[in-house]
C-alpha cells in the first residue's frame, strides 16, 4: 500500500515536472534577450578534481579555469554557447588595413577587486609578464598557454596607446588572435595585486570579474561573492561554491539530495536516470573535442590512400558509440566539432560496408590483408573515454577485413613522446579545442609543418593544398573567407583520409530545475554570470 | 622505558632514509615524465625542455637524490610541482583530515569488532558465531567503492540521515586552526557556544568512517574470535570457571585480557594502512584526505609531493608501531621493553 503511493505520487510529480520544465525553458529564452534573472542565492557547483591554481595564465587545467572565469573578465568574451566572439573589456576593435595591428578601445569606469582602475596599463602588465623576459613578474611563469597558443610569434608588442586604448602589434597577420584573446589565459590581471602578491597571485586572484574570491580550501571548496560593482547587470548569485566531490556517481547522488545545483562530468551510466529525475534537467551539447584514429602515412603500406579508406569503411562507428561513449557521443565525420563555425556538414562520412573495404584493399595490392599495429591510450580522455575498449572493438572489424592488429598502449606520457616522434602504425588520440578557432584543430592537428616530430600531425600526412589553404586562412581576417577555405579543407581531409574520425564527445550537465540561465560553453568554460536561482 | 622509546624514535631516522631513497628511485625510474605529463598533449619541445630545467629534471639523477636529502634534512620537503606550493603546508592542509577520518574508522572497527569477535568465540559454532563470521567474511571482501556508494544511497538519499560526503556543510563557514574539524567545531563551542559546527562535522564523518572502518572491523573481529577460541582452551580458564567465577568475569576479564596481543598488533598493522589506504573513500566521500592527494601526485609524478605524503605516512605508522610496543607491555607485564 505504501508501495504505491509512492509510485503514484512521483507519477504526480512527473506529471506536474513536465510542463514546468517547458515553462521554465522559455523563460530562459526570455531571459537570454531581457537579461532579467532573479537576484540571490548560493549556487554549488560540483565538481571532479580541485583548481592547480588561480591565476589564469599559468595554468592548464579545465578546474583552474573554472575558479578563474569567475574572477577574471577578458578584452573580448565568447557569446554564451557560441565559438563567436564579443567585446567585453573592450568596447569595440579595429584591424588596420595590413592586419598588423588591433586597436582596442576600453570599457570606462571598472575597477579591480581590489579597489584600483582598470586601465591599458592593466592590459600592457597582464601580457608582458608572459613574453617579457625583463618583466618583473616573467618569472612567475612557465606562462603555458601564451607558449601552447605560440603568442610569441604572432604578438609583438602591446602599447598603451593612452588610458583607455591599447594596440596589439602582430608579427603577422593572424586571424585565431581575436578568438585567443578570449580564452582564460588572457583574463585582465589587476598589476596591483600581482605586486602586492607575487607568487600567492594564484592562492588569492583579483580581476574585474562577476565573482571575487573569498576562500580556498583545499581539495574541497572555492567559495567566491557577487562582484557588486560590475559593469555587467547579469550577475545574479550572491555566492558560487565550487565544490569537489570525485566520484562522478557520488556527485550525482549528492545532486538527488539536493546538495548542489549543478554536477560537472557525470558518468554516462547515470544520464538516463538523470533525465527520469523530475526534479533534474539535463543540458547537452556536442564538445568542442574530437576522437580519431591516425594513420602514420610515413609508414607502409599506411602511405596509400586506398588502405586509409578501406580502413574507414572497415569500422562501424555506431557499434562503438553504443558500446563506449552511449548517450555521451556522437559519431565523428569531420577532424572539426559541429559546434565549431565553419563545420561542413555537405561531408559525407564512410559507411560501414566491409565489402568494399576488402575491393579496395585488394585493389592497393593487399587482397589478404597486412598486420600492425594498433595503438590506445591508457588513460580516459575527454574525447575518447575508453581507448582499449574502442581498439578490441576494431581490432575485431578489421580482422573482418583481413588485416590483424595487436593492441598496444603505454603509460601515459610515454604514449604522447612515441607518437609524437610517430614511432606508431595507426595510434588513437584526441583533442579538446581552445579558442573555438578551426585553425585551432586544422592548423595543429593537419598541417605538413605540425608534421615534423614532435608532431601534433601524428598522421604525418603532408598534403600541400589542404596546407595551403589553412595557410591563406590563417591570414584573412574576413570570416566569410575563412568559412569558405576551411570548408573546402574538410573535403581534402576526408577523400584523403588521414584519420579515421570516431566521435565528438556530447557534454552533459545536469542540474537542478531551479538553476537557470547556464549555458554550455563549447570551449569547456563554466560560466556562472548570467545563472540564477528560480526559488 | 624512556630509554627503549628514545631509541626506537632514533630508528625512524634509518627507516625514513630508506623509505625516501626506495620512493625516490622507484618513481625516477618508473616510465613517465613529469614535464609531459604536465603539458599532456599540446607541449612543443622547447616548453619541455624548459619545464624539465625548471624542474631539475635535466641533471644527473645522483644530483637529484642528494639534492633532494639536503633538503629534507633542513625539513624542507620541497614545492609541489603541480601546484608549486609548499608541500608541507599541502600536507598540513589534508593530513588531518585522513588522520581523523582513519583514527573515528579505527574506534568503530576496534570496538565493534572485539564485541563481534568476543560473542562468536563464546558461542561457537552457534547461529550467533556463523552468521557474525560470514558477515566478516563480507566485510574483508566489500570493495571499499561500492560499499561506500550503497551507504550513501541508503542513509544519505534514501533516509536523509547523513549528508553524502564532505567534511562539513558547505555553506558554513568555520575558522580552521588545527584542520581537525572535530577539535575546530570544539573551539568553535567554547568560543562562541554554537554547536552547529560540531554537529555538522559528526554527522558528515560517520558514513565515511563505517565504509573505511568495514575491512578493519572484520579483520579485527575475525582475529578476536581465534586469539580468544585459544585462550578459552586453555587451563587457567577451566580452573577460574571451575572455581565458579562468573563466566561474564571469566571471559572479560581473564580471557580478553590475554587475547588481546595479536589483537592490539592487528589494530596497529590496519590503522597503518588505513592512513594509506582510504583514497577510494576518501574519493567517493569527497573528502579531502592526503590518499587521494598522494595518488593524484603519482599520476603526475609530482616528487616532492609523492615523497612528502609518504615520509609523512611512514613516521606515522613507525610511531604507532612503537605505541603497540608499549601497549604490549600494559598489557602483558611479562614482555618488557628494553
Amino acid at each position: 500500500m505504501k508501495r504505491s503511493i509512492m509510485f503514484l505520487s512521483i507519477a504526480l510529480v512527473l506529471l506536474l515536472a513536465v510542463p514546468m520544465a517547458f515553462a521554465g525553458g522559455e523563460k530562459e529564452a526570455a531571459s537570454s534577450a531581457g537579461g532579467d534573472g532573479k537576484m540571490g542565492g548560493t549556487l554549488v557547483f560540483a565538481r571532479s578534481g580541485d583548481s592547480v591554481g588561480l591565476d589564469p595564465a599559468r595554468e592548464t587545467d579545465g578546474e583552474s579555469f573554472y575558479g578563474a572565469t569567475a574572477v577574471f573578465d577578458n578584452l573580448v568574451e565568447f557569446v554564451p554557447g557560441k565559438t563567436e566572439v564579443r567585446p567585453a573589456l573592450a568596447e569595440s576593435w579595429e584591424v588596420a588595413d595590413d592586419n598588423l595591428s588591433v586597436t582596442f578601445k576600453l570599457r570606462r569606469g571598472v575597477k579591480f577587486h581590489d579597489g584600483t582602475d582598470f586601465t591599458a596599463d592593466a592590459v600592457v602588465f597582464t601580457f608582458e609578464r608572459q613574453f617579457k623576459e625583463d618583466h618583473p613578474y616573467y618569472n612567475l611563469g612557465p606562462w603555458k598557454y601564451w607558449g601552447y597558443m605560440d603568442m610569441s610569434n604572432i604578438v609583438d608588442e602591446v602599447v598603451a596607446v593612452d588610458d583607455y586604448t591599447v594596440r596589439f602589434d602582430l608579427k603577422k597577420p593572424e586571424a585565431p588572435f581575436l578568438a585567443n584573446l578570449a580564452m582564460d589565459f588572457a583574463g585582465i590581471v589587476s598589476p596591483a595585486a600581482v605586486e602586492k602578491l607575487g607568487e600567492d597571485f594564484k592562492n588569492k586572484p583579483v580581476g574585474t570579474g562577476p565573482f571575487k574570491f573569498v576562500e580556498w580550501r583545499k581539495d574541497d571548496a572555492i567559495i567566491f561573492e557577487r562582484n557588486k560593482d560590475y559593469w555587467a547587470d547579469d550577475v545574479y548569485l550572491d555566492r558560487l561554491i565550487l565544490r569537489v566531490i570525485p566520484d562522478a556517481t557520488a556527485r550525482w547522488l549528492a545532486l538527488q539530495k539536493g546538495e548542489v545545483d549543478v554536477v560537472d562530468f557525470p558518468s554516462a551510466q547515470d544520464l538516463q536516470a538523470m533525465k527520469n529525475d523530475p526534479k533534474v534537467k539535463v543540458m547537452q551539447q556536442e564538445g568542442l573535442n574530437v576522437g580519431y584514429l591516425a594513420f602514420n602515412t610515413t609508414k607502409k603500406p599506411f602511405d596509400n590512400k586506398l588502405v586509409r579508406q578501406a580502413l574507414n569503411y572497415a569500422i562501424n562507428k555506431e557499434e562503438i558509440i553504443t558500446a563506449v561513449y552511449g548517450s555521451a557521443g556522437t559519431p565523428a565525420k569531420n577532424p572539426l566539432p559541429p559546434t565549431m563555425w565553419s563545420y561542413n556538414d555537405d561531408i559525407k562520412d564512410y559507411p560501414y560496408d566491409p565489402a568494399k573495404a576488402k575491393q579496395l584493399l585488394a585493389q592497393a595490392g593487399f587482397p589478404n590483408g597486412f598486420s600492425t599495429q594498433l595503438w590506445a591510450m591508457p588513460v580516459a580522455r575527454p574525447y575518447n573515454p575508453n581507448a582499449r575498449k574502442i581498439a578490441e572493438i576494431m581490432q575485431a572489424q578489421f580482422a573482418e577485413i583481413g588485416v590483424q592488429t595487436d593492441i598496444v598502449s603505454y603509460e601515459w606520457g610515454t604514449y604522447l613522446d612515441k607518437t609524437d616522434n610517430l614511432e606508431h602504425d595507426m595510434a588513437m588520440l584526441g583533442w579538446t579545442g581552445d579558442n573555438g578557432d578551426p585553425d585551432n584543430f586544422l592548423w595543429v592537428l593537419l598541417s605538413a609543418p605540425a608534421a615534423e616530430p614532435p608532431a601534433g600531425n601524428i598522421a604525418a600526412w603532408k598534403n600541400a593544398e589542404f596546407t595551403a589553404l589553412l595557410a591563406e586562412a590563417k591570414e584573412t581576417m574576413d570570416q566569410a573567407r575563412r568559412t569558405e577555405l576551411y570548408r573546402k579543407a574538410q573535403e581534402i581531409f576526408k577523400e584523403e583520409a588521414p584519420w579515421l574520425t570516431i566521435a565528438h564527445s556530447v557534454v552533459s550537465i545536469p542540474m537542478k530545475n531551479s538553476v537557470q540561465g547556464f549555458h554550455i560553453y563549447p570551449t569547456g568554460k563554466r560560466v556562472f554570470r548570467g545563472v540564477w536561482i528560480e526559488k | 622505558m624512556g630509554k627503549y622509546i628514545l631509541k626506537r624514535l632514533g630508528l625512524l631516522i634509518p627507516t625514513l632514509l630508506g623509505v625516501i631513497t626506495l620512493v625516490f628511485f622507484m618513481i625516477a625510474l618508473s616510465p613517465g615524465d613529469p614535464a609531459r605529463v604536465m603539458l599532456g598533449e599540446r607541449a612543443s619541445a622547447e616548453q619541455l625542455a624548459r619545464l624539465r630545467a625548471d624542474m631539475g629534471l635535466d641533471r644527473p639523477l645522483h644530483q637529484q637524490y642528494f639534492s633532494y636529502l639536503g633538503r629534507i634534512a633542513h625539513f624542507d620537503l620541497g614545492k609541489s610541482i603541480t601546484t608549486g606550493r609548499p608541500v608541507v603546508k599541502e600536507i598540513m592542509e589534508l593530513f588531518p583530515a585522513t588522520m581523523e577520518l582513519a583514527f573515528f574508522a579505527m574506534l568503530i572497527a576496534s570496538v565493534a569488532g572485539i564485541i563481534i569477535g568476543v560473542i562468536s568465540a563464546t558461542r561457537r559454532n552457534t547461529m550467533v558465531d556463523y552468521v557474525s563470521m560470514v558477515g566478516a567474511l563480507f566485510g574483508v571482501s566489500m570493495p571499499v567503492f561500492w560499499l561506500g556508494l550503497v551507504l550513501i544511497m541508503i542513509f544519505s538519499v534514501f533516509f536523509d540521515f547523513f549528508p553524502t560526503g564532505g567534511r562539513m556543510n558547505i555553506r558554513y563557514y568555520m575558522e580552521t586552526i588545527t584542520n581537525f574539524y572535530l577539535i575546530d567545531s570544539l573551539i568553535a563551542v567554547f568560543k562562541t557556544g554554537d554547536w552547529h559546527y560540531l554537529g555538522s562535522a559528526l554527522k558528515h564523518l560517520i558514513l565515511p568512517a563505517v565504509a573505511l572502518g568495514t575491512i578493519p572491523l572484520a579483520i579485527i573481529a575475525r582475529t578476536t574470535r581465534s586469539s580468544m577460541l585459544e585462550v578459552l582452551k586453555q587451563d587457567y580458564v577451566k580452573t577460574a570457571r571451575a572455581a565458579g567465577i562468573p563466566e561474564r568475569k571469566v571471559v572479560y576479564r581473564y580471557a580478553l585480557k590475554n587475547a588481546l596481543l595479536p589483537i592490539i598488533t592487528v589494530i596497529g598493522i590496519q590503522f597503518g594502512l588505513l592512513l594509506s589506504g582510504a583514497i577510494l573513500t576518501e574519493t567517493i566521500f569527497a573528502w579531502p584526505g592526503i590518499g587521494k592527494w598522494i595518488y593524484h601526485s603519482i599520476s603526475a609524478r609530482d616528487y616532492p609531493a609523492v615523497q612528502g605524503g609518504i615520509i609523512v605516512i611512514s613516521t606515522v605508522f613507525v610511531l604507532i608501531n612503537l605505541l603497540v610496543d608499549i601497549l604490549y607491555s600494559v598489557v602483558n607485564p611479562k614482555v618488557r621493553l628494553k
